[in-house]
């Protein structure tokens, strides 16, 4: 229920309504991005984005910085046991 | 995938399993570190986690499905909605199964309810413009990660001025149930694994009393391997430095104040109940959503009538006591025997995130039994 699943936002649909494409794993849909939208980024500024989407809805922008330095901490500990 | 693979390394996965073990020999007790999101069980079972842990490792099941702790008397009232000639009945695919008193959701569909299975709540709006002469009713359920765009779907209803739309609010509350199960005295915990997509929209804040008033070390975690093995290894860390703090395993998505945007639509949508019942739980205070009265237009139970009674639990199911992680599935009466995915008596057994049914469907009950502590069946209530 409450699983979502990374997808990258390639179009906006209808900034009115606030709905985008966004492409899951080679599957496009349309989804709701009422959640990630603002004064500072607008509909059209979220084109490329990252997203977690759950149940029709963009919940949140991924944060690629932090992905990529859990995934730097993740290595470290690799790279003392090889 | 982008931001899934890479998650699921299997060196990086082997590396923290020797980090874990090293810090697991500096603790001299058996640990009991529970998993309140059944997103994580289903994780859990699906890639064998618990058994590459040390053996003073034990990962108890938390009450975090829910489709798990909907009671039956809910769905009984989903039911009675259903059966309405002029209502269509939406839901999503997990409801469809769990037992009510008499029959569940996908029984009623055969006997010519119509139920449709949508993907998202916004669906309901498109089947609702398509038929203006049915009222459309959507069962809302699921934890905060799922309330915010029920809250949407309700806000863009009354944009829309659609009158023929309403939500049967099922929607409980993570915190309220966190708290009840701290306040249980025979609830053994030495930390907690936390949400991830709950906290994506609440934030890591709303945790630091487990951490303060409690003494339980948490991390927020995501949902990949390698994000519950570190997570586990934050914790062991925390617990050998004798800490206890929250931390956020899962800082790709989940911010310390959450989601802005979705806590104002749920705030703007719901009000807590002032109690909500818990399928083997009972009833905890604050733990629910219902619609604000702004929005009563969009209310199926201010818009129906509803049966409203409360059914108690199967006897011989111990859902409760699994919920709270005080009896094992295996340890269940009925478990594999007269409780099955095919036929579930008891609500664990229904959905993927449900501890009965990820036992029943990946196995593993010699190797996790032989890890498991005698346990007490003494019922408890919270």
């Amino acid at each position: 229920m409450c699983l979502g699943i990374p997808g990258q936002i390639i179009e906006i649909t209808n900034p009115e309504h606030k709905l985008a494409i966004v492409n899951v794993g080679g599957v496009k849909r349309q989804i709701n991005i009422a959640c990630i939208v603002d004064e500072e980024h607008p509909p059209e500024k979220c084109i490329g984005d990252w997203v977690l989407v759950h149940v029709g809805f963009a919940m949140n922008r991924i944060n690629e910085q932090e992905a990529a330095e859990t995934l730097k901490l993740l290595q470290e500990i690799a790279q003392t046991y090889t | 995938m982008k931001y899934v693979d890479e998650f699921r390394n299997p060196e990086k996965a082997q590396a923290l399993t020797k980090e874990i073990a090293k810090l697991s020999q500096q603790i001299d007790k058996h640990l009991k570190i529970m998993e309140v999101c059944g997103g994580h069980t289903h994780s859990i079972f699906k890639y064998g986690i618990e058994e590459i842990l040390p053996k003073n490792i034990e990962l108890i099941h938390g009450p975090g499905c829910p489709v798990c702790v909907m009671p039956k008397g809910r769905i009984d009232d989903a039911i009675a909605l259903c059966q309405n000639p002029n209502v269509i009945f939406t839901t999503f695919g997990d409801a469809m199964r769990v037992p009510g008193s008499k029959t569940s959701l996908l029984q009623a569909k055969a006997q010519g309810a119509d139920i449709r299975m949508v993907y998202s709540p916004l669906d309901s709006l498109k089947i609702a413009k398509e038929n203006p002469n049915k009222e459309i009713v959507f069962f809302g359920l699921g934890f905060e990660t799922t309330a915010p765009s029920t809250a949407f779907t309700i806000l863009q209803a009354a944009a829309e001025n659609i009158t023929n739309f309403s939500l049967f609010a099922n929607h409980v509350l993570v915190i309220p149930a966190l708290q009840a199960l701290l306040e249980n005295p025979d609830l053994q915990l030495d930390g907690f694994v936390g949400p991830g997509h709950v906290s994506m929209v609440i934030g890591t804040e709303p945790y630091e009393f487990i951490a303060q008033k409690y003494h339980k070390p948490i991390v927020v975690s995501g949902f990949e391997p390698l994000d519950i093995f570190q997570s586990i290894w934050m914790l062991l860390k925390q617990i050998v430095e004798n800490r206890c703090e929250v931390e956020n395993q899962y800082n790709r998505l989940v911010e310390k104040s959450g989601n802005q945007n979705a806590i104002q639509a749920m705030n703007q949508v719901f009000t807590p109940r002032e109690k909500f019942a818990w399928r083997g739980l009972g009833e905890i205070p604050n733990s629910g959503f219902q619609i604000r009265k702004e929005y009563a237009q969009f209310d199926a139970e201010a818009k129906f009538h509803l049966p409203n009674l409360t059914v108690p639990d199967h006897k011989a199911c111990q859902c409760g006591e699994i919920l709270k992680g005080v009896v094992k599935p295996w340890e269940c009466k009925v478990f594999g025997t007269a409780c099955t995915p095919e036929n579930p008596i008891g609500a664990c057994m229904v959905s993927s995130e449900g501890a009965c049914a990820a036992y029943y469907k990946y196995g593993r009950l010699s190797t996790m039994a032989k890890k498991a502590t005698k346990q007490t069946k003494e019922p408890i209530s919270l």
